[in-house]
């Protein structure tokens, strides 16, 4: 087997959590496409298409409310705004042995989940690995849409509860290891957290909508990282 | 609903793509300033670390469980677990936490 093809396996495989948390949000987000009076074609074309969850939550407000299509493209703009961010420190790490038409195609795939994996991994990324990620995580959010979209009321609510954490559990896995290691990363998670506590329930700064928040801490705090525990050359 | 259906969905597919696809095109070579490399070194810390916590005690049917389940996360993660088996245990956590609390 060659070594694209044991990337992709790879990828694949870490990404099952991702395809297991998608299945769970998507299928939610299915039951409202539909409330929000969209058919199930235009949920599925929706998700297929975007692969993004905060965002086309936000749309389906816009959309049923009759918006003008420049407010539904200036509220994907802020809240997707941080894949910009991810996008960037992706860049730096893919492998650049591979032609550079791969970089659109990897472009589609970057999420929360699949940006974590593909940062986390060691030396620089074989895009044949978020390829296999894509592959799991890209089925499992359309077809959540589309089972939320036909069936909403099959999953039990105890069920679609406990695999809400699946996602935020993945992340715990993904930062927490390295910190163990390093004090740094260990002190920028947790002042991570605590200013995101801050954000969400402080008056006046709990009225900035997530999406927002994410990019205005996680600008602010990488900064400040950076700034006061600049990375040797060597790494990452 | 006004608009075509179809329209938004494109505006919000292209301007989604564009934000993803911009960087990782633009930028081609290696980024040279220590600055930027460390602040793109840190971007997935920071930026995992807000959008679990504490969203994840929202994300259940009770805070209770959701807690639960993040320490649970934290726990197996510091003792060097694999990321399905980490979600998994967080989720069966919750599961059988709600079966008391719910």
């Amino acid at each position: 087997m060659n070594v694209h093809c044991r990337q992709w396996l790879k990828g694949c495989r870490d990404g099952i959590p991702i395809g297991l948390g998608y299945l769970a949000v998507s299928f939610s987000f299915g039951i409202m496409a539909l409330r929000s009076g969209l058919t199930v074609g235009q949920s599925v074309l929706i998700s297929a298409l975007n692969l993004t969850s905060a965002g086309q939550f936000a749309s389906l407000s816009v959309i049923s409310a009759s918006g003008s299509y420049v407010e539904l493209a200036l509220s994907q703009l802020i809240i997707n705004l941080r894949y910009c961010l991810m996008s960037a420190s992706l860049s730096q790490k893919v492998d650049r042995n591979f032609p550079f038409f791969h970089r659109f195609l990897m472009a589609f795939g970057v999420t929360d989940e699949i940006f974590a994996l593909s940062a986390s991994v060691n030396g620089p990324l074989s895009p044949f690995y978020t390829y296999g990620q894509m592959s799991v995580a890209i089925p499992g959010w359309t077809l959540g849409t589309l089972l939320g979209a036909v069936a909403g009321n099959v999953l039990p609510g105890r069920v679609l509860s406990a695999l809400g954490v699946a996602l935020y559990a993945m992340f715990c896995a993904i930062i927490i290891p390295p910190a163990r290691k390093s004090r740094v990363l260990m002190i920028v998670i947790l002042s991570s957290m605590a200013a995101s506590v801050i954000f969400t329930f402080a008056p006046y700064l709990r009225e900035i909508s997530s999406g927002t928040r994410v990019i205005i801490l996680t600008v602010a705090l990488a900064a400040l990282a950076a700034w006061l525990r600049p990375v040797e050359e060597e790494a990452p | 609903m006004r608009g075509n259906v179809y329209v938004y969905i494109l505006v919000m597919a292209g301007v989604t793509y564009l934000i993803r696809m911009l960087p990782l095109t633009l930028i081609r070579g290696t980024i040279k300033s220590r600055f930027i490399r460390s602040f793109l070194y840190y971007v997935p810390y920071v930026t995992l670390a807000v959008m679990t916590f504490p969203a994840i005690l929202s994300a259940t049917s009770s805070p209770w469980s959701g807690l639960a389940g993040f320490l649970t996360a934290v726990g197996l993660s510091y003792k060097g677990k694999g990321l399905i088996f980490v979600s998994l245990c967080a989720c069966a956590v919750v599961f059988l936490l709600e079966l008391v609390l719910v």
